[in-house]
């Protein structure tokens, strides 16, 4: 009877009310921290059709708005295959470059290097670039999405979201 | 009556300070506990509690340097407009056109030398045991003072809007993807989802209220601008003041008890 009169007294229901308040009050505030607008570019985009892409080639034009390579390859897994690598060293975020004389990536940060194929092989690089979706859309273009991708050391290159597999 | 007692007997002179000066050991104390920045500081001190063999006078110099930062960021930030149009050309220009402009390298070397400083008092204060009862709260106190000093570096680190700041700030953000619960990658993330919708995602995570996106752009520079010259600045001015008031109540700058 004395604990329920103590709880339900004015000293209890004024600091509950003021905790519970300003926990809205923070949690409000850490929401008001995250933009619902970002001037970003789109994560979903049309890359041209697949003839655009000749095989043996890295290209790079994309790299500085979109963040992805495309590469054209048939050397992983003997595979004719175009795929999309994601422009972020897997070692601490940095942005490698493609030498197209040496045939790799290699970041300026700390010297990680990679394949054509996106396997890490010098550096500190733990593992492999990641791939992006990639799929032939209606028109017949080549769409990329940033919003899924595919971790080779995971098993998720099998994927075909992760591929376009060139026939003929 | 010579010049300086008519000044010290004016009505401004005694509205201002309210004690004469400190002429003997009574108005001495009597002037320590009513001028504001004096009242933070002990009355009195034993001369082996600040030999410079024993204090390195690091922290007197570790704050000289925060008041040389406060100063040159001030007037720095007349001259530097953090956006993307204009953040790395105004620090050109500080260089190549400002009168002074020589400001932003004391800004930058003084910012170096208080990391240092700060370290070095941190590590006198621990070789001379200055840590222990009744001063652990304020270790605890200058450990606050110690991140914060990192993150005004940190912060700071970005401003210039070069390539070394994009990519340092980039990897270094990155580690905030790791957060237990609040980085999208962290363990325990996977965890905080309502029916199959995850909550920590990377637009949601600490690195995107971190950042104000996926990645480092403008509203990056611009938060970390806010954090660099406001935010931090604030608390760390209110941390500095209990930090020395504490020196005080807890018996003088290091010494045996």
């Amino acid at each position: 009877m004395v604990l329920v009169a103590l709880l339900l007294s004015p000293f209890v229901l004024a600091w509950t009310l003021l905790a519970g308040t300003s926990v809205i009050a923070l949690l409000a505030t850490a929401r008001f921290m995250m933009p619902n607008v970002l001037i970003e570019p789109p994560r979903k985009f049309k890359i041209g059709p697949a003839s655009d892409y000749d095989l043996g080639t890295v290209a790079t034009k994309l790299v500085a708005q979109f963040g992805v390579w495309i590469v054209h390859t048939d050397q992983y897994r003997g595979k004719n295959l175009i795929y999309a690598l994601a422009s972020v060293c897997t070692h601490l975020g940095c942005t490698p470059s493609w030498l197209a004389g040496e045939q790799k990536f290699k970041c300026p940060c700390h010297g990680s290097g990679f394949y054509i194929t996106g396997i890490n092989f010098e550096g500190p690089a733990p593992r492999p670039l990641e791939r992006v979706g990639i799929r032939l859309s209606e028109d017949g273009m080549l769409e990329v999405d940033k919003s899924i991708k595919f971790q080779e050391e995971m098993g998720q290159w099998i994927d075909p979201a992760s591929y376009y597999e060139v026939v003929g | 009556m010579s010049i300086g007692e008519y000044i010290r007997d004016s009505q401004i002179w005694k509205s201002i300070f309210r004690h004469p000066a400190p002429y003997d050991r009574r108005n001495r104390v009597v002037v320590m506990l009513t001028n504001f920045f004096l009242h933070l500081h002990p009355v009195s001190v034993k001369k082996q509690g600040i030999a410079l063999s024993y204090t390195w006078c690091m922290g007197g110099i570790t704050f000289f340097l925060f008041l040389v930062e406060t100063v040159t960021g001030v007037l720095l930030m007349f001259y530097y407009r953090p956006t993307l149009e204009w953040a790395y050309n105004d620090i050109l220009a500080l260089r190549d056109v400002t009168t002074l402009g020589i400001m932003r390298e004391i800004h930058r070397w003084a910012a170096h030398a208080m990391v240092i400083t700060v370290w070095l008092h941190m590590y006198r204060v621990f070789l001379t045991g200055s840590y222990k009862p009744p001063r652990e709260f304020n270790w605890v106190v200058g450990v606050l003072l110690l991140v914060l000093t990192l993150l005004l570096s940190f912060t700071g680190y970005l401003l210039p809007w070069d390539q070394l700041a994009i990519w340092a700030i980039t990897v270094g953000s990155n580690m905030a993807r790791a957060t237990p619960f609040l980085g999208h990658e962290g363990p325990g993330a996977q965890i905080l989802n309502l029916g199959g919708f995850d909550l920590i995602t990377n637009a949601s995570d600490a690195r995107f209220i971190l950042l104000g996106g996926r990645f480092v752009g403008e509203n990056t520079l611009n938060r970390f601008y806010i954090l660099h010259c406001v935010a931090i600045p604030l608390v760390v001015a209110g941390l500095i003041a209990i930090h020395f008031w504490r020196v005080r109540k807890d018996g003088g700058i290091s010494q045996p008890l």
